[in-house]
């Protein structure tokens, strides 16, 4: 019962699709409506959902996806600077450098497996932020990131007459500015996109060969399967999965920066994916979106937020109450965060897709209870997000 | 198998296809009430304005983000007309009446940069997308300002820089949106020569160990260019990652490259870092080309100071304003400043401090919140009673031309927060430079 079938997942399909395009009406309650921050959820949703395919398929934890971020967003800056505004070669050369720069990095990389993979793969990307930081300084700009100036050739533009005016000009999809809303529609459909590959790999042979190598991959060795290929297929897919998240980042902000490579942006990703549940398949987003939506809005609150907030209690109640609270937004957001994580990963240790699994399971069995035996054919409405996931047993 | 029941599906489809049509209908509507409005974040008819200020609250230069955000905190109650007005009292010419600005109250939100490009621009669109701030401002690593000052210019919202020292802040990445009050790299090369021949003479060979980004770079530039006019040698000049945390291995060569003066291109931790470990290596007892051996550190800061120590002492620098000034706009802000939190403030809070005061200044001159008009009256505006005696903010490149501290670290403080003793306060026209000398492109007043 709990497989998914075709017909399931395109109905989880298009709910997921549904809930992003919808995203500005139902963040709007949290505070989090406003395109910027929206824009951050589907970029670094394809982001995770990219980590996914290989920290989730194959098992191999890499601490140096943010690499991949990174040359997505110089190359699309540089595709501005040199081609066009338009946001398609862009994205186009953003994933198809990210994918070469992947697969030289996963060639050496994918010749060990577990921590010192994950060390390989940690160092790389270090080495290439060092790089963008200093040592490639025409290419990257070093510290203050490649940025776009009225300057630039813009050659297709150029060819076809396309004038941008006399202010820096903004990535514009025929005409669309890729600013605000309309932004964030281009990466929310990038993300369903995104989404609708990954699910469809899961789901594929290859899909089942990554997992295989996850369960034992010596076993696999024996039986007379060259894995490597397969591995090095999943990290290039990951790696083009970063790099268009990495070029989006470009097109909805036209700045190239080398912290986007450093080893704390590769973190973030695996918390996300972790956070959210790893091997599933809407994990990674939720935990993109909760871990963008605490930095950027629990980092915002103040102690004059927090009085304002709790003016209804009495003077000596509210105080110590504000004082207790504000180790924990601001500047300590971060400490939320943390122990956020923290009680995930010791309760939950499938991340937030298993509280949503066990909470639909808890509500599925109490309804079986009140119906007794006829209830079961009725009882699946509320596990549709559970049947999703990869490894149905966990 | 049917995995759910058609009724359900129906609705839900239903449901799902007018969400879907609200969603996509709801940014068209928004859309179209921003094409409305005049220009960014207009306050309209509300009674009251939000400014934002994005400093690091998190990383390397958190103290100084603290720091600064308790000075804006401190500016706002001033332009509200709480407290006890601060340099509201001192500015000359002032059109503030301790109301709000142009009679609306002033609120605020705040974000955290974390010191990277990135974060700052994303904390700074949540101000202006969300929370429809009139104007952001913030500081503390030259990177961040350029990024956020650029960001101003694209959304049309003005950016008052905090702390940022590079010569491209107000150079080559200068933007229409964007003003500093801070000095730059250049003005203390300018104004550190003199004292350095004064002190050391001019047959000299200096080191220097630079901070490897914009900042680093331009003052490595700017100090050298000084001190060759000076006649002085460059023996070296090596780059340093920034956030080293160890220096010895750039400290050791030092020792026998045959220099006799040390320039430390550093600033925030790496500067007390650097400093300590050079003390510790003997660098400053020990002689060379028969001279003693001298450090300078070109920008100063008494958090720095606090940080270093006894390592600070009889340190030459320089510094855009100190605590210990005694014209009446520095004693005003350093009392209420002390009043309210207790201790001193420093040259990063003095900066932000001003700088909200002088966009709600020009505001009131404009009449006005519209973002072009706000920043004529900002361009060419010369004040005095704000610290630093003088003041122009120069508009072919919105920096602001002022008399610049050299200091040296103080032998003998009376306090924990006498640190720094103002050697000599060189006047603007040694510091001056033609608009040109960088480049750079202000960008237009509409956007």
């Amino acid at each position: 019962m709990r497989d998914a079938t075709p017909r399931s997942d395109l109905f989880f399909f298009l709910l997921f699709a549904v809930a992003v395009l919808t995203m500005p009406l139902w963040t709007a309650p949290f505070g989090a409506s406003y395109p910027d921050l929206l824009q951050k959820f589907a970029i670094f949703g394809i982001f995770a959902i990219g980590f996914n395919i290989l920290f989730g398929l194959t098992g191999y934890l890499s601490f140096g996806h943010a690499a991949f971020l990174g040359v997505g967003s110089y190359t699309a800056v540089w595709s501005f600077k040199l081609l066009s505004m338009s946001p398609i070669p862009a994205v186009l050369f953003g994933m198809l450098l990210a994918g070469l720069f992947a697969a030289a990095i996963g060639y050496v990389s994918l010749r060990r497996t577990g921590i010192y993979f994950a060390i390989l793969t940690l160092a790389f990307a270090q080495m290439s932020y060092n790089l963008a930081y200093s040592v490639l300084t025409p290419i990257t700009n070093g510290e203050t990131g490649l940025q776009l100036t009225a300057e630039d050739p813009r050659a297709l533009d150029a060819l076809l007459g396309v004038d941008h005016g006399a202010g820096l000009p903004t990535p514009n999809l025929f005409g669309i500015e890729m600013i605000g809303f309309p932004a964030f529609y281009f990466c929310a459909v990038a993300l369903i996109i995104a989404f609708y590959l990954a699910m469809r790999i899961a789901r594929s042979p290859f899909g089942t060969m990554l997992r295989a190598i996850h369960s034992n991959q010596n076993r696999l060795s024996y039986t007379g399967v060259n894995t490597r290929p397969y591995a090095l297929t999943a990290f290039v897919i990951s790696g083009m999965y970063a790099g268009l998240a990495g070029s989006l980042l470009a097109v909805t902000d036209p700045l190239a920066g080398a912290e986007r490579m450093q080893w704390t942006a590769s973190g973030e990703v695996v918390l996300m994916t972790i956070l959210g549940g790893a091997g599933t398949l809407l994990g990674p987003v939720l935990g993109a979106v909760v871990i963008k939506y605490f930095e950027n809005i629990f980092s915002a609150f103040n102690n004059a937020t927090l009085h304002a907030t709790f003016d209804f209690l009495p003077g000596w109640l509210a105080d110590p109450f504000v004082g207790l609270l504000s180790l924990f937004v601001g500047d300590g957001w971060h400490l939320t965060l943390g122990l956020l994580f923290m009680i995930v990963v010791i309760f939950l240790p499938g991340g937030m897709m298993e509280g949503i699994n066990r909470t639909a399971k808890a509500v599925r069995r109490r309804r079986e209870a009140r119906h007794g035996a006829s209830g079961d054919q009725d009882s699946k409405d509320g596990s549709g997000l559970s049947a999703r996931a990869y490894h149905p047993g966990e | 198998m049917s995995f759910f029941d058609d009724k359900i599906n129906r609705r839900r489809v239903l449901q799902g296809s007018a969400l879907l049509g609200a969603g996509l209908a709801a940014p068209m509507v928004m859309r179209r009430r921003a094409w409305a409005q005049e220009f960014r974040n207009d306050p309209g008819n509300a009674g009251s304005i939000t400014l934002g200020f994005n400093v690091p609250q998190t990383g390397p230069y958190a103290d100084e983000g603290a720091d600064e955000l308790k000075a804006y905190q401190l500016a706002v109650k001033h332009l509200n007309g709480e407290g006890d007005g601060g340099m509201m009292n001192t500015m000359k010419p002032s059109s503030l009446k301790g109301n709000g600005v142009l009679g609306k109250k002033v609120e605020y939100v705040t974000g955290d940069t974390q010191t990277k490009s990135d974060a700052a621009r994303a904390s700074a669109k949540r101000m202006i997308e969300k929370d429809g701030v009139l104007m952001f401002s913030g500081g503390s690593s030259s990177g961040v300002a350029i990024a956020q000052q650029s960001l101003a210019q694209e959304m049309g919202v003005i950016f008052m820089n905090g702390l940022t020292h590079s010569n491209d802040t107000t150079g080559k990445d200068r933007r229409r949106y964007g003003f500093r009050h801070f000095f730059n790299a250049y003005m203390s090369g300018r104004a550190l020569g003199p004292v350095l021949q004064e002190e050391m003479g001019t047959d000299r060979r200096a080191y220097h160990l630079t901070a490897d980004y914009t900042w680093g770079w331009t003052q490595e530039e700017s100090i050298k260019n000084t001190t060759e006019e000076l006649g002085w040698q460059t023996v070296n000049a090596v780059k340093t990652p920034l956030g080293a945390g160890d220096f010895s291995q750039y400290i050791t060569p030092v020792l026998n490259s045959g220099a006799d003066v040390l320039i430390l291109n550093h600033y925030g931790k790496d500067m007390v870092n650097s400093l300590t470990q050079a003390v510790q290596f003997g660098l400053r007892d020990k002689q060379a080309n028969g001279k003693n051996f001298e450090i300078v550190v070109p920008l100063f800061s008494r958090l720095m100071a606090q940080g270093a120590g006894e390592n600070i002492k009889g340190i030459l620098g320089t510094t855009n304003w100190n605590w210990s000034l005694q014209d009446e706009g520095s004693q005003a802000f350093v009392k209420s400043f002390g009043q309210e939190y207790g201790y001193p403030p420093s040259q990063a809070a003095h900066t932000c401090y001003v700088q909200t005061l002088l966009y709600a200044n020009a505001c009131e001159m404009a009449g006005t919140f519209y973002p072009p008009e706000v920043i004529k009256a900002l361009e060419g505006f010369q004040f005095d009673g704000m610290g630093n005696g003088p003041t122009e903010y120069r508009a072919e490149d919105h920096q602001c031309f002022k008399s610049v501290l050299v200091v040296r670290g103080n032998d003998n403080p009376t306090s924990q927060f006498d640190l720094l003793k103002v050697v000599k306060e060189v006047p603007r026209s040694q510091v001056e430079y033609p608009p040109t000398l960088f480049g750079g492109e202000l960008g237009p007043y509409e956007v």
